[in-house]
Formats: structure tokens, C-alpha cells, sequence
């Protein structure tokens, strides 16, 4: 827990000192008018700054030995974790690349967790898989008209 | 006057599609209560973008009856299952759960819900009366006592919040540094882009809200193993009536927990230690104290009367000044702008069948709300035993679908996931995220006010003391935020004896 509340408030203080940077090449003054762009972030930052650093010596004088996470548990949380980023590059990967759609990743990011995790038999995989996305599908495309990443399968069937 | 408004705002909420929207609304918010890495906040926020085409007044009844749903489906996870969905049901467990271990499940359910349904229906009366009131005032408001409230409503989480004042501190700075991110709309400069035209658009408070409560949630959640053990119901009309022949009995608890909900509930972060406190009171009350904790009916009744009605509260400031009382309520305040419709006191005036349908469907809501979970509580009990490997990555993809939905942008599902890992992160560190979230909301409303305050003042903060309104907020204000340094054993002996119970419980 120690090294995590000295890295967070670490972080936090990067994060103040960036947006104090930015703030004061837009100018944190007073300008004719009023106050100039950079003034809000840059006394909030500022302010953030000083917590961030009394957070540090907070943690640095505490005596915690208790772990952030343990093994195992930090192997629960990945096992979670890297299915779901999987997922999300699947729908559609930054960079030139098109990906297979929200609905297609969906089934596969579902059936390989129910499987994998779940030890669910095939036929409920598949079963799932499929019904699921083409719930969604119908609410979300057809029902509520709120468009999702498409890839070349629902192209193929029209959409 | 307000008789004649209330009549109108029920000619809108008892349409036949509206009251089928509450039922929607009702059955929606449970199953998302019930389920973990769902809760009312996030539940509200994947929903959101299905009401952009509906209209504003059938869109908010859609997402209170959300709302009022999940509180309800916080309260079943609570009594079955011992998991407490939200932070205000924890004192809800300390009864609930021996109670239904000792099969008497229907009981506390049944007493659970009937004192949700109270306590929401007494903080309903209060806002009826007091919202035209308060919105009346409000409206001879200027920027300074904007501003002046935006303070309050982040010291109280400082000052009132519970945990490290500083780490409350530290999220509400940086959930205002998040949305300066982007078009400053006033000079017209980008801000913290450093070049990339994604960062442009700024970061959308749902996206926050879906990952920091929903992904992390889920993180968090896997971390103490994949199962869930419950109890079983036997919920029947029978114990239902027989539970009803008792609860007169704790009059005063009802009373008393009201009070102590609605006072705490429409300051932000107050429905927490509403519930706890009620607790405590009930405790100290009662002429058998030693069998709370135990499987105390009593012990079920107050936590769960105060959290209602603070939950409800929590809508009073949000109709009325345009601030909202928790981080739900920030979501339906997005949802007003998106809307288009102008959140603050000018509702009342500008549209008055919004506010009132909006009011009245409140009791519609909850009666229908109070229905329907006693009658399906075994459905919704089903739910949480769907197994952990498909209850995961669906709610992940629904997650995935209400992130994107907001702009059709790509780069929001990867600031959800972002936002989950930064959210499992600072919930490990009691880095409490509800004021990351209200930040964020209002980040441009409040930099407007202190802008256009400072225009007026020339630059001096003196202005925010010296009008009087505006000077007693922010004096109240600033006790709250100095409150942590003055007292800090104070706090100790208030504060942490409950949180410590709390820990033992779970």
C-alpha cells in the first residue's frame, strides 16, 4: 500500500507540474477582460500540487506492510483485465487496421471468457455467443437507432 | 400554487407510456442494482445515450425510475448476499444478511423495501413543498453565489466524507483539471491537448462514470474470488402482510431516519453517513440494543429509510440550483443538457411540465418501484446466480456499448478502460471517486461562475465574502474544508468506529 500511495501522489505531482506548464504558456493572469485560459488549471494544479506532496510525506511516514494486491489476486484482476483490452483492440484497433465490430468482438471476447474462465460446455458458448450480440444488435441498432462500430460481418449482411 | 403545479406534473407522469417507461425504468434499475459492477450512477450513464431521441420528460422518468430500481436492488445484494452494491447500503447488511442466514429473508426484504418506500416518499413531500421555494431564491442568484455553492458542495465531501480529507481533496482537483481539458469555449484556446486532435473534445463525464464505477468496480470485485453465496428467499404475499402488521411498531425510526436522510442527503456524499448514522441512532434508541447486528428487524428499517430518502434528497439541489447531490444525479444533469434543456431555477419557469412531471412521477416511481421488487424479488435473487464467466464479459460489453454511444468515438471505450483501471486503483487507496465525478460535471459551470464573478469584481476574490448570500455559503464553505484540520480526533471518534464495523461485517 506504501509504494502505491508514493507512486499515486508521485504521479499526481507529474500531472500538476504538466498542467501548470501548459497553463502558463497560455497565461494564468489577467488579461483586459478578465482571466486569461490557463488561470483555472493553473491554480487548481497548483493546488494539486501542494496536496499531492503533503499525500507523498503522508505515505512516507506511514508504516503500512500490507501489499497493494497480493499474487493471487492480482492474477484474478488480469485474468480479467487483458480479455477485456483484447476485446476492445478486436472492435476496432487504433491505427490504420479495421477491426471486426463491436458485436462480432463481443461474441468472441464472450465465448472465450465463458470458456476459458468459466469452463462452460461448447454448446453453451456458442449458444450465448451468438443470442447475446444479436440481442444487442437488435436493441441498440434497430430498436434505439444508437450506431456501434460495424465490421465486414454485419456488412455482409447489409448494415 | 404548488397543489395546482403537482396536478399538472401528474396529468404528464400517469400517461400510459410514461408509467410504462417507470415500469421499464423500475425493472432496468433493479437488475442493474443487483448486479455487481453495475450501480445507479454507471446504470444510468450506458442508458443515457438510448433516451437522446425520447421525449425530456419521458427521458428523465426513464432514468429516476433507474434510479430508484437500483436503490432498490442495492437492498436485495445487501440482505441475500451480504454484498453491499453501494457504499449506503453497507449498514443495511448488519441486520439484513443474520436475518436471512436465520431464514427469515422475506422479512427483512420486506421491511427493507417498505422502508425505502417511506423514507423516498417523505423526502418527495419535502421537495414538492421546498423546490419552488428554493428555486424562487435561487433565480435572484448571480455568479458569485453560484460559485459560492459549487464550494459547498465540494467541501462537504472534505469536510464530511469520511476517509483522507486530502485524498477527497485531491480527486475533486483533479476531476476540475480533467475538464478544463480541451476548447476553452470562452477564449476559444485548446488546453492541455498538447497537439492531439483527440484530446480536443475533452473528456466526457459518462465515459468517467462508466469506467472509474462500472470497469473498476468489476476489477475490484474479481480481487475477492469469483463466487457469490446467498441466501434464499420466501418471499410470499404472507410474510409480506405479516411483516406490514409489525413495522408500525418503529414509527420512530421511520421518523426519525427521514429526517436524518433528507437533512443529510441533499448535501452531496451525505447518503452514506445517513445510513450509518440512522443506525447508530436506532441503536441507541432501542430497548434491546444488544440484538442489533444480530437479526434486528429494527436494524434493517433505519439504515435503509435514511439512504432512501437521502438518495432523493440528493435530487433537490440538482432541479433546483442545477447541482447535483450525488454522482446519479450528475448523470441526469448531462442528461438535461443533452437534452437541451438549461438545469437551475429557470426550470420552473421555463418549463414547468418538465419539473413537475419529473416530481410527480417521483411518487409514481416508487410506488410502482415498491411493487414490482416485492412481487419479482426471487427473479432479481436469479440474477446474481448467473455465473461469474458470463455476468463479466457481458456487463463489459454493455459498458463498452454506453462509452461509445456518447460521441460514436472509438477513443472513449479506451478512456473507459483507462478510467477502470485508474478507479480499481483509487478505490484500493480510499481515493474516493464520487467527487472526481460531480468535478468533472461541473468543472464548466463552475469556472464560468468564478470567471464571470471575477469580471465583476476586477479580479478581486473579496466578492465571494462580501455579498452577503454568497458569504455565508462560502464562510460555511471554508469551515467545511478547514473542519478536517480543526478536529481531527473529533473525527476519529465519530467517523471510524462505523467504518471499522463495516470492514468487520464484510
Amino acid at each position: 500500500m506504501r509504494v502505491a500511495d508514493l507512486l499515486t501522489a508521485s504521479l499526481l505531482m507529474l500531472l500538476s507540474a504538466i498542467v501548470m506548464y501548459d497553463a502558463l504558456l497560455l497565461g494564468a493572469g489577467w488579461s483586459g477582460d478578465g482571466p486569461e485560459s490557463g488561470f483555472f488549471p493553473f491554480w487548481l494544479a497548483a493546488l494539486l500540487a501542494v496536496v499531492s506532496f503533503v499525500l507523498f510525506v503522508q505515505a512516507w511516514r506511514s508504516w503500512s506492510k500490507q501489499p497493494f494486491v497480493s499474487r493471487e489476486q492480482s492474477v484474478l484482476v488480469l485474468k480479467v483485465l487483458w480479455p477485456l483490452v483484447g476485446f476492445v483492440l478486436l472492435t476496432d484497433p487504433p491505427g490504420p487496421w479495421s477491426g471486426l465490430g463491436l458485436y462480432v468482438a463481443g461474441a468472441v471476447y464472450l465465448g472465450f471468457y465463458m470458456r476459458w474462465v468459466g469452463r462452460h460446455d461448447w454448446r453453451t458458448v456458442v449458444a450465448l455467443a451468438t443470442v447475446v450480440p444479436v440481442i444487442t444488435f437488435l436493441i441498440f441498432e434497430t430498436w434505439f437507432l444508437v450506431p456501434m462500430p460495424k465490421g465486414p460481418i454485419e456488412a455482409w449482411f447489409g448494415y | 400554487m404548488g397543489l395546482e403545479n403537482l396536478f399538472l406534473g401528474f396529468q404528464v407522469a400517469v400517461t400510459p407510456f410514461n408509467l410504462l417507461i417507470a415500469v421499464v425504468g423500475i425493472l432496468l434499475g433493479t437488475v442493474i442494482g443487483v448486479l455487481p459492477g453495475l450501480g445507479g450512477a454507471n446504470g444510468v450513464a450506458i442508458l443515457l445515450p438510448l433516451t437522446f431521441t425520447m421525449p425530456p420528460t419521458s427521458a428523465i422518468i426513464l432514468l429516476t425510475c433507474i434510479y430508484w430500481g437500483a436503490l432498490f436492488g442495492g437492498a436485495i445484494t445487501s440482505v441475500l448476499f451480504n454484498i453491499p452494491g453501494e457504499p449506503w447500503s453497507v449498514a443495511t447488511t448488519f441486520d439484513g444478511y443474520p436475518l436471512a442466514k436465520d431464514g427469515q429473508s422475506g422479512q427483512a426484504l420486506t421491511a427493507a423495501f417498505t422502508s425505502s418506500f417511506v423514507g423516498a416518499f417523505f423526502s418527495i413531500v419535502l421537495i414538492t413543498l421546498f423546490a419552488p421555494l428554493l428555486a424562487e431564491v435561487a433565480l435572484k442568484f448571480g455568479p458569485p453565489e453560484f460559485f459560492a455553492i459549487q464550494l459547498l458542495t465540494f467541501s462537504s465531501f472534505v469536510g464530511l466524507g469520511g476517509g483522507n480529507p486530502l485524498k477527497s481533496l485531491a480527486t475533486i482537483l483533479i476531476g476540475f483539471i480533467l475538464s478544463t481539458v480541451g476548447l476553452d469555449i470562452v477564449t476559444g484556446q485548446l488546453r492541455l491537448t498538447f497537439g492531439f486532435t483527440d484530446l480536443m473534445k475533452g473528456f466526457d463525464f459518462i465515459v468517467a462514470v462508466i469506467g472509474l464505477f462500472g470497469i473498476g468496480e468489476i476489477l475490484l470485485s474479481v480481487e475477492e474470488g469469483l463466487r457469490f453465496q446467498g441466501a434464499k428467499t420466501d418471499m410470499n404475499m404472507r410474510v409480506v402482510l405479516d411483516t406490514w402488521k409489525v413495522l408500525p411498531r418503529y414509527y420512530r425510526t421511520f421518523v426519525r431516519s427521514s429526517i436524518i436522510g433528507f437533512w443529510m442527503g441533499f448535501k452531496p456524499g451525505g447518503a452514506t453517513p445517513a445510513s450509518f448514522m440512522s443506525y447508530a441512532f436506532a441503536k441507541r434508541f432501542s430497548k434491546n440494543p444488544e440484538r442489533f447486528g444480530k437479526g434486528e428487524l429494527e436494524g434493517v428499517v433505519a439504515p435503509e429509510t435514511a439512504a432512501h430518502a437521502a438518495g432523493v434528497a440528493a435530487m433537490l439541489p440538482m432541479i433546483t440550483l442545477g447541482i447535483p447531490g450525488s454522482p446519479t444525479a450528475a448523470v441526469m444533469l448531462g442528461g438535461l443538457i443533452i437534452w437541451g434543456l438549461q438545469p437551475g431555477p429557470m426550470l420552473f419557469v421555463d418549463n414547468p411540465d418538465f419539473v413537475w412531471g419529473l416530481i410527480a412521477s417521483m411518487y409514481t416511481g416508487n410506488v410502482i418501484g415498491v411493487l414490482i421488487v416485492l412481487a419479482f424479488v426471487p427473479f432479481f435473487a436469479a440474477i446474481l446466480r448467473i455465473p461469474f464467466a458470463i455476468l463479466t464479459p457481458l456487463i463489459v460489453v454493455i459498458c463498452a456499448i454506453g462509452s461509445y454511444a456518447v460521441h460514436n468515438s472509438m477513443i472513449d471505450i479506451w478512456y473507459m478502460v483507462i478510467f477502470g483501471v485508474v478507479g480499481y486503483v483509487f478505490k484500493k487507496l480510499d481515493y474516493p471517486l464520487a467527487p472526481l465525478v460531480l468535478a468533472l460535471v461541473l468543472g464548466d459551470m463552475a469556472e464560468n461562475a468564478l470567471r464571470q464573478s471575477l469580471i465583476m469584481s476586477q479580479g478581486s476574490l473579496a466578492i465571494f465574502l462580501t455579498r452577503p448570500i454568497s458569504g455565508v455559503i462560502t464562510a460555511v464553505a471554508i469551515f467545511f474544508f478547514v473542519m478536517p484540520l480543526l478536529t481531527p480526533c473529533w473525527r476519529k471518534l465519530r467517523g471510524q468506529p462505523q467504518g471499522k464495523a463495516a470492514s468487520v461485517e464484510s
